[in-house]
């Protein structure tokens, strides 16, 4: 009965989802307060059933419902209950269900918490953000319903992916769909803007602590994928260039433009057409980015079951989307007036420049990820792209953007002074530089841009620190600076910590991407392996078992100067079900960098393995920076201007910033 | 206003990427059955890649027993997500396997990565210019082609290979043809 009743509260969802869409829509545009205050109870309603399909799914994953073909698929009663519950979104269906699930939250949110939005526009961003979901919900009840039932009942199911069972893992995807699905408030908001034909300061108010969440949750989830890659695929790397990976990069590369540009609208009434299209393309590829990973269109790594129907479906759903949102900012947007002018050197200017170098750079990664479709349309056969693709473009585009990111928060609004934005950058500069000879001269062997990043890393984070010790007058009154400190938004300080938190992120990229070291062979128990200065001992391999699987578990000792360091313990898992091993590094995290073993087959019989080990160095910082970065995001989402509820009162607060 | 289309730009850029995505759909290489299947392999002489002897891979290796010829690279990460079942294929000996390194820039790249994840391919031929590739048709890494006992392709499967691949199209397609392969040279025997 529950996968019944999981299937009804859908169908019933997605008949409250048509009634919400088209009802407020039409009261905004004929001033019918009646169908417009329907908006409010249809998104809490559609909550409410989204959520108990949810718990039916859940339910029947619990208790472990084989006669239900998605978890016989997917599930079986030897995985750990927390596996058991990953499952639910670990699978095609199950994963779909769960992305309406966030869309109606955030639904469900506006309507709680928007009473303040001028009611038509409220009407028409939910009207918007129900059209989208009555899209995902005919498309699971055409082609993925995740509530097929299996006849005969299997005895026991199949396996969630080895590779998925993982703690890392199992919240991956939920983070990285709050990030995607909160990208669409930002779209329901511009789209609403663009039937207004108006957008001001109000509405990028608006518009922002939803895109800052949705990027926190995008940062947030595209660490956790990377981290994973990291600790579970056990080759050392972080990042593969993968059509899935690119898939959530993409729109957070646009997302971070979009929370950009939000700040020119909201504090200098300009770039409002800008700000609207990129709020469409941020979606519109998070969108992309679901079509790419579920229709089959390229091979990746991250093998989903595909079907071409499904592909068919997704298709229409973006061009009707897409094409829909593009067409009507074609009709719309030049209408947006925006009334602010700067000049190119001020910081609307640096503002802007960051969002071109980020959708360019968008623009490379989308590109290099469809290239093989491309050509394959054409007929010029299937080609592999892969990472030098992506290193060759996607770094030097970068390179400039970091090199002003340093510069953009020191310049003035509407008119800008270059020439003394430098001589507060002169230490930043000189500090960048001796970092950049120093690792030049004593790791020569590395890539010239590993090089050039611990430059660049140690210039932005020097020059942001400079920014905020400037602002809280640190050094020219330095009697009054803590309280400076204390008084000062916290939205900047999200600013900052953002800021900073990428130059921690590009030093550990650059470290990881440039001085790996690595050595495989075959050890026998008590031999040693020297490299980058520490020396590994195994210690020899045992047979281990898990809930639901076998595993080989190596041990290694590391030693530095003949003092104990670390022990390493890497297991090498073998999971009968699904018929596929999976690696676990043991991995000691230093701050100077990993240690990393991975185990291999065993190699005759006498006790030897082939293994793998990695020093890995300054790679936690990349972790670090991105969770300073998340930090940061949260820290200004707390912000007063920000809070929901409190847009009138932020007025002088909003003009002292701006002033700053 | 003649700024006004400057609008519409972002549209039509979707248009064309919309009907490069619609192409691609219809294109998926997946459901597409390969022009190859019932010809004969076409004539190739590989050398072999280092560490592996003087025997490299021919077209003529592969008569005799029913084949799988997988084409990988060490810079293709898929193949890296293939190679443990090649490897567990090979242990339970279900199948000789045999391997066309392609497009290697490095010579020492393909023989390093099978040191490194193992090897389990009975021959290897190095093909860095893509001759046997595109004589076989190849459109990406990895990709697997059965051949039966004369040396006919039998199927051709893109992407790679893993239990469901196996269990489902490659094991029931090898045994029937190992069944009709005795038949027939039964039947030879007799007459």
């Amino acid at each position: 009965m529950t996968a019944e009743l999981g299937h009804f509260t859908l169908i019933l969802a997605l008949c409250v989802a048509l009634v919400q869409a088209v009802f407020p829509l039409v009261g905004a545009a004929r001033d019918n307060e009646v169908w417009m205050g329907l908006a409010r109870p249809t998104a809490m309603f559609q909550f409410l059933l989204v959520a108990i399909s949810f718990g039916c799914l859940t339910h029947l994953y619990v208790t472990s419902d084989f006669s239900v073909l998605n978890v016989a698929s997917n599930s079986n009663t030897a995985m750990p209950m927390l596996y058991k519950i990953s499952g639910v979104w670990g699978n095609h269906e199950g994963s779909l269900l769960l992305w309406v699930l966030i869309l109606a939250i955030f639904g469900a949110a506006v309507a709680a918490f928007g009473r303040n939005l001028p009611p038509a526009l409220r009407a028409r961003v939910l009207s918007v953000q129900s059209m989208i979901a009555v899209g995902f919900y005919l498309f699971m009840l055409f082609t993925s319903n995740p509530f097929e039932r299996l006849f005969p009942a299997p005895i026991n199911g199949r396996e969630l992916n080895p590779l998925l069972q993982d703690p890392g893992l199992a919240f991956h995807p939920p983070m990285l769909y709050l990030g995607y699905v909160g990208f669409s408030m930002a779209f329901s908001f511009a789209i609403a803007a663009l039937i207004e034909g108006r957008v001001d300061a109000a509405w990028a108010r608006w518009v922002r602590p939803w895109t800052m969440a949705a990027w926190c949750f995008l940062t947030g989830g595209i660490t956790l994928g990377s981290w994973w890659a990291y600790y579970e695929l056990g080759w050392g790397g972080w990042w593969y260039w993968d059509p899935v990976e690119n898939a959530s990069f993409m729109p957070w590369l646009a997302g971070t433009a979009l929370l950009h540009s939000a700040t020119v609208v909201e504090k200098r009434d300009s770039l409002k057409g800008w700000t609207v299209l990129l709020a469409i393309i941020t979606f519109s590829l998070s969108l992309l980015g679901t079509f790419l990973v579920r229709s089959g269109v390229l091979t990746s790594v991250h093998a989903f079951a595909t079907d071409p129907t499904r592909g068919v479906f997704i298709l229409m759903l973006l061009i009707v989307v897409i094409g829909g949102s593009l067409a009507l900012y074609a009709f719309r947007a030049p209408k947006l007036v925006s009334s602010g002018l700067f000049q190119p050197i001020s910081r609307e200017g640096a503002l802007l420049f960051n969002n071109l170098v980020m959708t360019t750079a968008a623009a490379a990664v989308l590109l290099g990820t469809l290239y093989p479709l491309f050509l394959d349309a054409i007929g010029g056969g299937k080609v592999s792209v892969g990472p030098p693709f992506f290193n060759a473009v996607f770094i030097p585009i970068m390179i400039p953007m970091i090199a002003a990111m340093a510069f953009g928060p020191l310049l003035n609004w509407k008119r800008g002074d270059l020439v003394a934005a430098f001589g507060q950058l002169k230490l930043a500069a000189i500090l960048g530089l001796v970092a950049l000879a120093a690792t030049y001269m004593w790791q020569t062997d590395g890539p010239i841009f590993a090089t050039l990043g611990m430059g660049l890393a140690v210039w932005l984070a020097v020059g942001t620190l400079t920014e905020l010790a400037g602002r809280a007058r640190l050094f020219s009154a330095p009697a009054g600076a803590w309280g400076r400190f204390r008084r000062m938004p916290r939205a900047s300080w999200g600013m900052v910590l953002g800021h900073f938190g990428l130059a921690l992120a590009i030093a550990g990229m650059a470290g990881a991407g440039g001085w790996t070291k690595e050595s495989i062979q075959t050890m026998h128990p008590g031999e040693k392996v020297e490299l980058a200065g520490y020396e590994f001992t195994f210690d020899g391999a045992s047979e281990g078992q898990g809930p639901n699987y076998t595993a080989i578990v190596g041990k290694f000792t590391v030693r530095k100067g003949g003092d104990e360091i670390a022990k390493l313990v890497a297991e090498k898992r073998n999971y009968p079900i699904g018929g596929m091993p999976t690696t676990e590094a043991g991995i000691e995290t230093r701050l100077a960098g990993d240690l990393y073993a991975v185990i291999g087959d065993p190699e005759g019989e006498d006790g030897a393995y082939v293994t793998r080990l990695y020093f890995n160095p300054l790679v936690v910082w990349m972790w670090i920076g991105a969770m300073v970065m998340v930090f940061g995001g949260v820290l200004s989402l707390t912000d007063r201007r920000y809070r929901v509820g409190a847009p009138k009162r932020s007025r002088a607060g909003a003009a002292v910033a701006a002033g700053a | 206003m003649n700024n006004r289309w400057l609008y519409s730009i972002p549209l039509a850029i979707f248009c064309v990427l919309g009907i490069y995505l619609g192409i691609g759909l219809t294109l998926d290489p997946k459901q597409l059955p390969n022009m190859l299947d019932g010809q004969p392999v076409p004539a190739f002489d590989l050398p072999p890649i280092k560490d592996r002897g003087a025997k490299g891979f021919a077209s003529t290796d592969l008569e005799g027993d029913v084949t799988l010829v997988n084409i990988f690279g060490s810079w293709c990460v898929a193949c890296r997500t293939e190679h443990p079942y090649l490897m567990k294929l090979k242990e339970q000996g279900a199948v000789p396997i045999h391997g066309i390194d392609w497009r290697e820039e490095d010579p020492d790249a393909g023989p390093r990565w099978l040191k490194r994840f193992g090897d389990p391919y009975t021959l290897v031929g190095d093909d860095p210019r893509s001759k046997a590739a595109i004589a076989f048709g190849v459109t990406g890494a990895p990709e697997t082609f059965l051949v039966d006992q004369k040396g006919v392709i039998r199927y051709k499967h893109i992407g790679p290979v893993n239990d469901e691949v196996w269990k489902e199209v490659l094991q029931p397609l090898i045994q029937q043809l190992r069944r009709n392969g005795s038949q027939t040279g039964g039947q030879k025997g007799g007459s």
